[in-house]
């Protein structure tokens, strides 16, 4: 502990440039996944191809591509913009397959209604499929938070600082302290943006709380619901 | 007036859903469509906004064929109330309704206050415009979808079984506030659905599909009722089981209705005792 009390400056800096590095892919990567998952929805002789090479990019090990990446591109290995691209490509390979099952898993009864009644398709798509298929992007997207804030980490055995660096720089020096602060950080920082995104879930999409669901919860209320919903049978036999 | 000439519908999988249908939705009144599931009364009405295509055949709105115009402008000045309500679960009630009209430019302010307009007009309280479709009942659903098909005024009204996810009440308040409604609109309704009672309330025009999508036949309920054109129409319409077949009773003084069963459906205005 009193590790941690004289390097708290030293972590919070570390934490709020940890939070940056995974942020900046997080985001990056569900930009260009969700017009690709869009496409592999859309056109489905594509789907399979497109997603089986997509997922691929996720087998190659991290290590290698932050040192393949930079001549590939010409920037330095030691660039964050090596960590933020790198993760963008392991986002990508997550999110692709989410995205692609968000957009298939729209009601198509829904969908159809919508062009019944009036919607061009580049309207619908904006005003019906993206905004249905969002419950379950962010719930993709909070899979692939939580996995890109831990492997940021990685980047600091190219020499990429982050929260990894009190990992080495501890295990160096035997500072348990220093370690175990860095996991927890991380484990921190994971939660935070996980959070964050179910918030921002719930303002956007306040439709998709279902209020009988919620009740459930409730026994004395449940009771009177499985009554209720007794009744409702009844009547529509 | 909506015409379909000899129009048919065979889908890609081989089912043949209508065939050879020829039949004239007259302007202002209510055309009902009634037949079993999957006598293709959805594939014929869907043929009118162009959700479907017709395999050969033409369909055509006051002499124009529909097949030359852009079905997403001609979907937006027909009304269309959908098998199941089919709302947008992620709009508001009032947003549902005015989704037409919003996407005919409509600036919201007005169309909000055509659309609670409308939310009184079908039967609805105002203070459901905030609520997600899912937290209606089914009945106020249905209404909620004819509201949004009211909006634009439509000349045209196509109702896929609308009445369909309700109990007998609801149902039956539901059909006598569409017949009011329709007493002082006047659109062109065309009318789906697989009960021929309700198909005998509301229809001036009522036309009776075959399973395969041919018409078995079509006529004024009356019409219907004094001469089925055959075992099907009779079967369909029950008259060979003898419910059609009234007859009055005397009950100590008052007239009786009495059905083939026995069963009693009313009683003769004429002979109830004066007071
Ligand atoms: N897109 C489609 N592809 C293949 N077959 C279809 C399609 N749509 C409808 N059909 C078939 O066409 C026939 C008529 O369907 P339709 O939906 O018009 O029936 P319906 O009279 O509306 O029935 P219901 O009362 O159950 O709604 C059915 O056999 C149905 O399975
Ligand atoms: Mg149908």
């Amino acid at each position: 502990m009193t590790w941690v009390g004289a390097n708290i400056a030293q972590v919070w800096n570390l934490s709020v440039l940890h939070l940056w590095l995974s942020v900046q892919p997080i985001v990056i990567g569900f930009v260009i996944a969700v017009p690709l998952g869009l496409v592999a929805w859309r056109y489905r002789w594509l789907r399979g191809g497109l997603l089986s090479v997509i997922g691929l990019l996720y087998t190659i090990p991290s290590l290698a591509l932050f040192v393949l990446l930079p001549p590939v591109i010409g920037i330095s290995v030691l660039a964050d913009a090596n960590l933020v691209i790198a993760l963008s490509i392991y986002a990508v390979a997550l999110m692709t397959r989410f995205a692609a099952d968000a957009f298939a898993a729209v009601d198509p009864v829904v969908r159809r209604s919508a062009v019944a009644i009036g919607y061009s398709s580049w309207r619908r798509f904006w005003a019906v499929d993206l905004p249905l298929a969002g419950p379950a992007l962010l719930a993709g997207l909070r899979v692939v938070a939580v996995s890109t804030v831990s492997l940021v980490t990685v980047g600091i055995l190219v020499g990429i600082d982050s929260l990894g660096l009190l990992f080495t720089d501890g295990l160096q020096r035997g500072i348990l302290a220093e370690i175990a602060t860095g996991i927890v950080m991380t484990v921190v920082i994971a939660l935070v943006l996980d959070l964050v995104i179910a918030l921002a879930g719930r303002l956007l999409m306040p439709w998709a709380r279902r209020p009988p669901r919620r009740r459930r919860w409730l026994p004395w209320r449940s009771s009177r619901t499985s009554a209720r919903g007794a009744t409702a049978a009844e009547v529509a036999e | 007036m909506i015409e379909f000439d000899r129009v048919a519908k065979r889908f890609p999988d081989g089912t043949e859903a209508v065939r050879e249908i020829t039949l004239t939705v007259p302007s202002r009144r209510t055309t009902v469509l009634v037949g079993s599931s999957g006598s293709g009364k959805t594939t014929l009405l869907r043929m009118v906004n162009r959700m479907v295509e017709p395999s050969s055949g033409q369909v055509r709105i006051d002499d124009e064929d529909v097949a030359t115009l852009n079905p997403v402008t001609l979907r937006r000045r027909i009304g269309y109330v959908l098998q199941g309500g089919g709302l947008l679960p992620h709009r508001r009630v009032l947003d549902n309704i005015v989704t037409v009209l919003r996407l005919n430019g409509v600036r919201r302010r007005s169309a909000e206050e055509r659309g609670l307009e409308l939310m009184d007009t079908v039967g609805l309280d105002r203070a459901l415009a905030r609520r997600y479709p899912g937290q209606l009942s089914g009945g106020q659903q249905q209404r909620v979808g004819v509201a949004r098909a009211l909006a634009v005024d439509p000349n045209i009204l196509l109702m896929d079984e609308p009445f369909g996810a309700v109990d007998p009440i609801v149902r039956t308040d539901l059909q006598n506030e569409l017949l009011r409604l329709q007493s002082t609109l006047d659109k062109t309704v065309l009318f789906v659905t697989h009960d021929i009672e309700e198909a005998f309330i509301l229809g001036d025009q009522v036309v009776i599909l075959k399973p395969g999508g041919v018409i078995a036949q079509q006529g004024t309920p009356a019409e219907i009722l004094a001469d089925p054109a055959d075992d099907f129409v009779a079967t369909f319409i029950g008259a060979e089981r003898g419910q059609r077949a009234l007859r009055v009773e005397d009950h100590n003084g008052t007239q009786v209705v009495v059905d083939g069963r026995g069963r009693p459906a009313g009683v003769l205005a004429e002979g109830v005792p004066r007071q």
